[in-house]
């Protein structure tokens, strides 16, 4: 593979052939701002903001498409270019609604973050708004147009991650906007609520409706763990606060699925902190279960069990494992069944 | 997994999930991957995208079938005329990979014996799958480099389920597909840690790390550790704990985080052996159906309050991290170890930790994984040792076993098909959804799916007069439950398709006693029903 040299910012830097400029930059530590451009997508070169000066070329060019060429000369934060991000992010937000005292996005909100940036504080186009109904008739995702940028972000996860194509570009101008075939809502379209268009969003017009008014942002906790709901074995952030689950988010530290999940893995987590939770042991007294202590349960079991097995020998007794329960509980029940309890029968349900 | 075990020495998913991408053909067998594994099912789709070639063997038109080069759609429980029939016409046209026959196969006559029976008009007739077809499929796996092989619940789910997973071992080995990335026999294993379950000990006649319970060196290994003496004699499966409560033999249960009476074959027989027990625990997030058989419910922590880890479908030991403080104050494993004392027997771990070095230490596949090794990516088994970096691949070189043991597989065909009096077939099996018995506990799930709605073709729906919505009465000679029809050409004509994941329609209330003789599943998949609409 052949190598180039280039500079970016005064410095020189050296890539593979057919890098982009955002990549060679960000090999070097400058970050270059980008609405459109997802590592784990495919580059579309659409919302503007990643322009930079290239010495020689006419006019400043896309880094997150443009490939590097041997000798070239970037300016990423030149006057020119900041000149030209405040326009860009003026047109934006233009057209958005700047509630952000109330949007849960902000904290993770890319537009937000530019508009501080670059100290963009509302917009000097005054034009047409969009006036969408703020579709919210599912359990889990709650989109909100208004804010939507046009990044096309939601349509290449749905494409590329989930790969059932439920979005796409629709209208033209001033409304374009991505939707399902017939611009239904997600509800009567074939989506599947995988969430992945979600995570993906860079502003408030796609967030997760579990986590509406339960912590801002950078108030929770993030906790790597692995999913309860299949074999395939994702990861991703529990999102805590106080104590409590707010909701997942993606982890792109994920070895198996990255950022990819599916509506159990994204939304299914409630069931912990469902009412119907068992709290505290219950006994069953002439047919009624009455709440009991720990020490009580523990008690009446090991004495019952102990019974049965001097009356009856052990193979009177047998346990069922878990295959939901972690590696660790199995180690211990399958244990306590051959060492405790002094024999082999321990199973599981799930014998697939 | 006993039919893989039986074949190559071990019963995992012998390739790794990232291969699926780079694959140029995937083979789908009783699989519905995006409803059942989503995001494995993503990456098929992404393999398709990139040019891989996908055949789905399934009765049902899944939505991968709906994209499929090839679907075939084949009789319920006919796969091992299939199979054997896609074989004949590898060994017909000398697509077979000779070389690896030789050098890391064993008793190839035996199977091309059977094969040989197996003429594709004679298996197009048995399985409904046209002769054309079995020929493109047969040749397209035999010749492609990077092919892979998935089978699931479908596969397993049938009374000849270990026999199926052999059959399918078989044609993996007579093409050369094993022990290179992109190629394999993969299982898809249902339940998040049934691959950890197994891999524990969590049964009846192996402890952790598919050591046997009869090897009197392997005992005594544990003996030492563990400080008692143990049982020589494996225990009982499942299906025979309920038989044996039936009998009165069995006294007492301790059953942890499962609910047999909804998922479990024929629940009524369930139920009444849970009522002849002495005493039962459950150990359970909520009272479930079983845990109201119980004398004493424990309350159980969920995933998100305890530290500890979860192997995968891929055999991946991956952490599992404590988010919030067990509801029920005990985690678990601190469960367990009170009882453990409570009985008499000192277990003083303080954290998952300490319980997972005992075992590693034990477990020679399992050896070299520790948490500080888990940290960031997790590890594949087999890990030996501390410096091994895990095994994406099986059977690299040589098999588990040595040598790879073909089987000359006949095919049995289903324990009950549908007569004059209980004409329909009702199949069973997952949808994306839900999962078992944690999801219906979801107030978000719920709220969007919260009733069954069984699968039924639009010929059978017409001849009784059924739309969308109506309300039946399915019976089988077991039991009845009441379900909605969803009236749909997903299913073909003779077939009713009953997800089992809703307390209202207990699907499990009908399904058949009949056991695969070797793994001891019930049959899911197959049974005889009559439908009435009330
Ligand atoms: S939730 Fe998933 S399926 Fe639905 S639109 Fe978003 S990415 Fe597509
Ligand atoms: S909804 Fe979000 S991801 Fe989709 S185009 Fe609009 S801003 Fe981009
Ligand atoms: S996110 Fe979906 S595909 Fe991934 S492990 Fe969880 S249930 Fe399975
Ligand atoms: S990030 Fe480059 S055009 Fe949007």
């Amino acid at each position: 593979m052949n190598l180039v040299k280039l500079t970016i910012n005064s410095r020189e830097v050296e890539v593979q052939s057919g890098t982009t400029i955002l990549k060679a930059a960000e090999k070097i530590g400058i970050d270059i701002p980008r609405l459109c451009y997802d590592d784990d997508l495919s580059p579309v070169g659409a919302c503007r903001l990643c322009m930079v000066e290239v010495k020689g070329a006419r006019s400043l060019v896309p880094a997150c498409v443009t490939a590097v060429s041997p000798g070239m000369v970037v300016e990423t934060e030149s006057p020119v270019v900041i000149e030209s991000r405040r326009t860009t992010l003026n047109l934006l937000i233009s057209n958005h609604p700047l509630d952000c005292l109330i949007c849960e996005k902000l904290g993770d909100c890319g537009l937000a973050e530019y508009c501080y940036k670059y100290g963009v504080k509302e917009s000097t186009f005054q034009g047409e708004r969009h006036d969408y109904v703020i579709e919210e008739n599912n359990s889990f995702i709650i989109r909100d147009l208004n804010k939507c940028i046009q990044c096309g972000k939601c349509i290449r996860a749905c494409d590329e991650w989930t790969g059932i194509h439920n979005l796409d570009f629709i209208y033209r101008g001033f409304d374009v906007k991505p939707a399902t075939a017939l611009d239904s809502t997600y509800v009567d379209s074939e989506c599947v609520f995988c969430g992945n268009c979600v995570t993906v969003c860079p502003t408030g017009a796609l967030t997760e409706k579990q986590m509406k008014r339960q912590g801002r942002r950078w108030e929770v906790q993030k906790v790597k763990t692995t999913c309860p709901f299949c074999g395939t074995g994702c990861n991703f952030d529990l999102n805590v606060k106080d104590g409590r689950i707010t909701g997942v988010t993606a982890n792109r530290t994920s070895i198996v699925n990255g950022r990819a999940l599916c509506v159990k893995g994204h939304y299914g987590w409630d069931f912990v902190q469902n009412e119907k939770r068992l709290t505290t042991p219950l006994i069953k007294k002439d047919g009624e279960f009455m709440p009991a202590t720990w020490d009580e349960a523990l008690d009446l079991i090991a004495n019952r069990l102990k019974g049965i097995k001097e009356q009856y020998g052990p193979d009177a007794f047998a346990a069922l494992s878990s295959a939901r329960c972690t590696n660790e509980e199995n180690y211990l029940v399958q244990k306590f069944t051959r060492a405790v309890m002094g024999t082999n029968s321990v199973d599981h349900c799930a014998r697939t | 997994m006993a039919g893989l075990a039986t074949t190559f020495g071990s019963g995992a998913m012998t390739n790794s999930i990232n291969e699926i991408p780079d694959a140029e053909m995937l083979f789908l067998i009783g699989t519905n991957t995006t409803e059942a594994h989503p995001v494995i099912g993503y990456k098929m789709r992404e393999a398709k995208r990139k040019g891989a070639k996908l055949v789905v063997v399934d009765p049902r038109r899944t939505d991968l079938a709906r994209i499929a080069d090839y679907w075939l759609r084949l009789k319920p429980g006919t796969d091992i005329p299939l199979l054997n029939g896609i074989m004949h016409i590898i060994l017909q046209e000398g697509l077979q990979d000779q070389q690896f026959i030789s050098e890391r196969t064993e008793n190839f006559e035996a199977l091309a014996k059977t094969v040989k029976d197996y003429q594709p008009d004679v298996v197009s007739s048995i399985t409904g799958v046209p002769v054309e077809d079995l020929y493109a499929v047969a040749r397209l796996y035999a010749t492609t480099d990077k092919a892979m092989l998935f089978y699931t619940l479908g596969i397993t789910e049938h009374i000849c389920g270990t026999d199926n997973v052999m059959s399918i071992a078989n044609l993996a080995m007579l093409t050369g597909h094993l022990g290179r990335p992109c190629t394999g026999v993969n299982p898809l294993r249902g339940q998040n840690n049934v691959q950890g379950a197994c891999d524990m000990g969590a049964l009846p006649n192996v402890f952790s790390g598919y050591q046997k319970v009869i090897d009197p060196v392997v005992r005594a290994k544990f003996e030492e550790a563990w400080g008692v003496s143990l049982p020589e004699n494996p225990g009982l499966v499942i299906a025979d704990m309920f038989e044996k409560a039936h009998t009165g033999e069995l006294k007492a249960m301790y059953i942890l985080g499962e609910n047999p009476v909804l998922t479990d074959p024929n629940s009524n027989h369930i139920r009444s052996g849970l009522e002849k027990l002495d005493f039962l625990v459950v150990h359970e997030l909520f009272l479930t159906e079983t845990a109201e058989y119980a004398d004493v419910v424990l309350p159980a922590a969920s995933f998100a309050e305890t530290e500890g880890t979860f192997t995968s479908t891929e055999r991946r030991v991956q952490r599992v991290r404590k988010a919030i403080e067990p509801l029920p104050v005990l985690a678990n494993w601190q469960t367990v170890i009170k009882l453990s004392q409570r009985m008499g027997y000192p277990m003083s771990y303080a954290t998952p930790e300490e319980v997972w070095t005992e075992m590693a230490s034990l477990t020679p596949s399992l050896a070299g994984i520790n948490y500080q090794r888990l940290e960031s990516d997790g590890i594949q088994w087999p890990c030996p040792t501390s410096e091994h970096p895990g095994t994406a691949f099986l059977h690299a070189g040589a098999f588990t076993r040595g040598k790879g043991l073909f089987q000359g597989i006949d095919h049995i065909p289903p324990g009950e098909v549908p007569d004059d009096e209980y004409p329909f077939l009702l199949s069973t099996g997952r949808i994306l959804y839900h999962y078992n018995v944690t999801t219906p506990y979801s107030p978000g799930i719920h709220s969007m799916w919260s009733e069954e709605a069984s699968e039924m073709n639009p010929d059978d729906a017409a001849k009784l007069g059924l739309a969308t919505g109506d309300k039946v009465k399915v019976t089988s000679r077991r039991g009845d439950c009441v379900t909605n029809i969803l009236v749909t050409d997903r299913v073909p004509p003779g077939m009713l398709w009953m997800s089992f994941h809703y307390a209202n329609s207990p699907a499990n209330a009908l399904t058949s006693a009949v056991l695969d003789p070797v793994t001891k599943t019930g049959e899911y998949k197959v049974c005889a029903i009559k439908i009435e609409k009330i």
